[in-house]
């Protein structure tokens, strides 16, 4: 196949067209879609670059349809993929339950819009609570909230990679904001640097003649004895809880002497980090944390920091949706939690930096 | 089944292991699944067919065949299989559903898998009611048909009539389309209705979609004759076989009655 660049490329762009790069250099082979904003054009870039690069695409009647259909295209062995945003990230937690239950590698970009309901088609962080946690099960999957387009196309590559190794259901979760904003990245072919893609296997439509050559591969999600789940679902409790450290990421700063550390994730963290640049300089102990997957956590590291400082806040454009995930781990912690909670609206890295100084002052 | 001493002819493609399967004595699922075994034994595509059942008495034919199988969602079965059809179009996938799933809650996936010409097959056993759940109404259930939700008998004026769903799908779908209704009531002609639908997607022409109607002696409560009465007479009145749609310049061979 064609090479997509010429190992690297610079590049000025949306977000959404970033994504449709990104699958591409990840080697994706399908996408299966639904229009919402403010995802769309993702499926419009891939649309136009899909058949140069001998790629698929099917637009589905909804986004039930569009998550079945990206079960139906992993379970034949290929790297597929849907986008989507707010009450389509809804219809999307039916098959995203079906997939945590078969441990299915389907990979999900979402691009968070405001909530509840239809809401705004602009931006928010309210649905951390659905990607992370959301369908009728454990919350069994892995989910990367990034904050910036060279993210996007380094984490959509790994969610792939991440999905495909660890078979658990695999979310990139973006935001209107990063999906219609302009920026500049590198765009590079991952084996450029170093990244091994991992190939996808058929789970169905196997080689050679079941039940002769092979056992049938049979997949099912019903159980009719309690035990049977109890045994399988722990099973699969085990694993996540034993891949969490390789696969939680974070990133921190200034936090061992800090008397406030400031918690945010996604484009939030944007602000954060400016507001507590800014804060450092002029001499306050300010320092932040920011989770880069929300499921799971790093859970050792907040341990920590919430053993160790005085105070914590935690900034997020959702009624603390992040704030419940890190209070959980926190729990027993000493530190103080306070909030800014700015639901479906965007935050400045000013109004992060006001906050700190009221606290403390 | 199974009890006589005698064992009948299986289709080459049942898993034997998992058999006497789980459905319930006179249940009409085994039946469809037996003419869908032995045509896919006579087109010889046993390891290219990808199974796909819905959540429903369907459910139970999970590891009903040796062939790669998935127990999808109520209602789902028509994207899964729409989804591994269009990523390897080399495989054969046959999407098994209840009239709730196909009828009701996956409406919409049938529909816009027909009318999108989506390489695969549907087969749907029509029962009259949500069977897996207890006995309730489903589009299909019959005026004047007592259901656990429709105690005093299925009221159109307020429920309407049964969904004819053939019409539907085949208003929706294009020329290559293949739709069929059989019965359990005359297997033969059942077999040759699936044969041609999975020829059709073997031939590529277009989507294909067969209801079978079935019985239910659980929910509806009847004994052996009754049930009869109910599958040969009673359903046929609303629901009538034969192929609704073929092909244009093929397949047109195949008598009504077959
Ligand atoms: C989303 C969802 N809603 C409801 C159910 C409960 N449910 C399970 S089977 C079924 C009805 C099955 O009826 P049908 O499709 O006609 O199949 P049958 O059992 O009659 O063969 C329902 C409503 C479910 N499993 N999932
Ligand atoms: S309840 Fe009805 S449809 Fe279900 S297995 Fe029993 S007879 Fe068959
Ligand atoms: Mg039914």
């Amino acid at each position: 196949m064609q090479k997509l660049f010429e190992n690297e490329k610079k590049a000025f762009m949306t977000g959404n067209e970033v994504v449709a790069w990104a699958a591409l250099a990840a080697k994706a082979d399908i996408m299966y879609g639904y229009p919402i904003t403010p995802q769309n054009e993702i499926m419009h870039y891939w649309t136009r670059l899909a058949p140069k690069f001998d790629k698929k695409f099917l637009q589905t009647e909804d986004e039930l349809s569009a998550g079945f259909t990206t079960i139906g295209g992993v379970m034949a062995g290929r790297k597929a993929f849907t986008a989507t945003a707010g009450p389509g990230n809804t219809l999307m937690q039916e098959p995203m339950s079906m997939a945590e239950m078969m441990r299915l590698p389907t990979v999900v970009v979402v691009q968070q819009r405001g909530g509840p309901s239809t809401a705004t088609v602009i931006y928010s962080q309210q649905e951390v609570n659905m990607t992370a946690l959301g369908g009728n099960g454990e919350g069994l999957r892995i989910v990367y909230s990034t904050s910036s387009h060279q993210e996007l196309f380094d984490y959509t590559i790994k969610a792939f990679n991440t999905a495909w190794k660890y078979r658990f259901p695999t979310f990139v979760l973006g935001d209107g904001y990063q999906a219609k904003m302009r920026e500049s990245l590198t765009l590079y072919e991952p084996e450029s640097r170093g990244i091994n893609l991992i190939e996808p296997e058929p789970y169905l439509g196997k080689a050679g003649v079941p039940g002769v050559d092979r056992p049938p591969a049979q997949f099912r999600n019903t159980f009719s004895m309690e035990e049977e789940l109890y045994e399988l679902l722990m099973g699969y409790v085990k694993d996540y809880e034993k891949i969490m450290p390789e696969v939680a990421e974070y990133q921190s700063s200034g936090v061992e002497d800090a008397d406030l550390v400031i918690v945010g994730h996604g484009i939030v963290f944007r602000a954060i980090r400016a507001a507590v640049d800014t804060l450092r300089r002029r001499g306050l102990k300010v320092g932040y944390f920011r989770p880069v997957t929300l499921r799971p956590l790093s859970i050792p590291q907040i341990r920590e920091l919430t053993a160790g400082v005085k105070k914590m806040l935690v900034v997020e454009s959702a009624y603390g949706q992040l704030a419940r995930l890190i209070k959980e781990v926190a729990y027993g912690g000493t530190a103080e939690m306070l909030t800014m909670y700015r639901p479906g609206v965007g935050i400045t890295a000013e109004e992060v930096e006001a906050e700190a100084e009221k606290i403390l002052k | 089944m199974g009890n006589s001493s005698v064992q009948p002819v299986m289709p080459r493609s049942w898993r034997v292991d998992t058999k006497p399967h789980k459905f319930c004595p006179g249940c009409g699922h085994p039946l469809i699944l037996k003419c869908l075994g032995q045509a896919i034994d006579e087109l010889g595509i046993q390891d290219r067919v990808v199974f796909g059942c819905d959540i429903g008495c369907s459910l139970l034919s999970w590891d009903f065949f040796d062939l790669d199988t998935v127990q999808t969602h109520h209602g789902r079965t028509t994207p899964v299989m729409t989804g591994i059809k269009r990523a390897r179009p080399g495989l054969i996938c046959i999407a098994y559903m209840g009239d709730g799933g196909g009828y009701s809650i996956g409406v919409q996936h049938l529909v816009s898998a027909a009318a999108r010409g989506e390489k695969i097959t549907a087969v749907l056993a029509n029962n009259t009611q949500y069977a897996m759940t207890g006995g309730q109404m489903a589009p299909t259930t019959l005026p004047g048909q007592k259901t656990e939700t429709t105690p005093y008998g299925r009221d159109p004026e307020t429920t309407g009539f049964p969904l004819p769903g053939q019409d539907m799908v085949s208003s929706v779908a294009g020329e290559g389309a293949y739709v069929a209704r059989g019965s359990i009531a005359n297997p033969r002609q059942l077999k040759s209705f699936l044969k041609k639908a999975l020829e059709n997607q073997m031939s590529e022409k277009g989507f294909s979609f067969i209801e079978a109607l079935s019985a239910c002696p659980t929910n509806w409560r009847t004994n052996a004759s009754e049930t009869w009465d109910f599958v040969e007479r009673k359903m046929p009145a609303y629901f009538k076989a034969g192929e609704i749609k073929v092909p244009a310049g093929g397949q047109g061979e195949v008598q009504k009655d077959g």
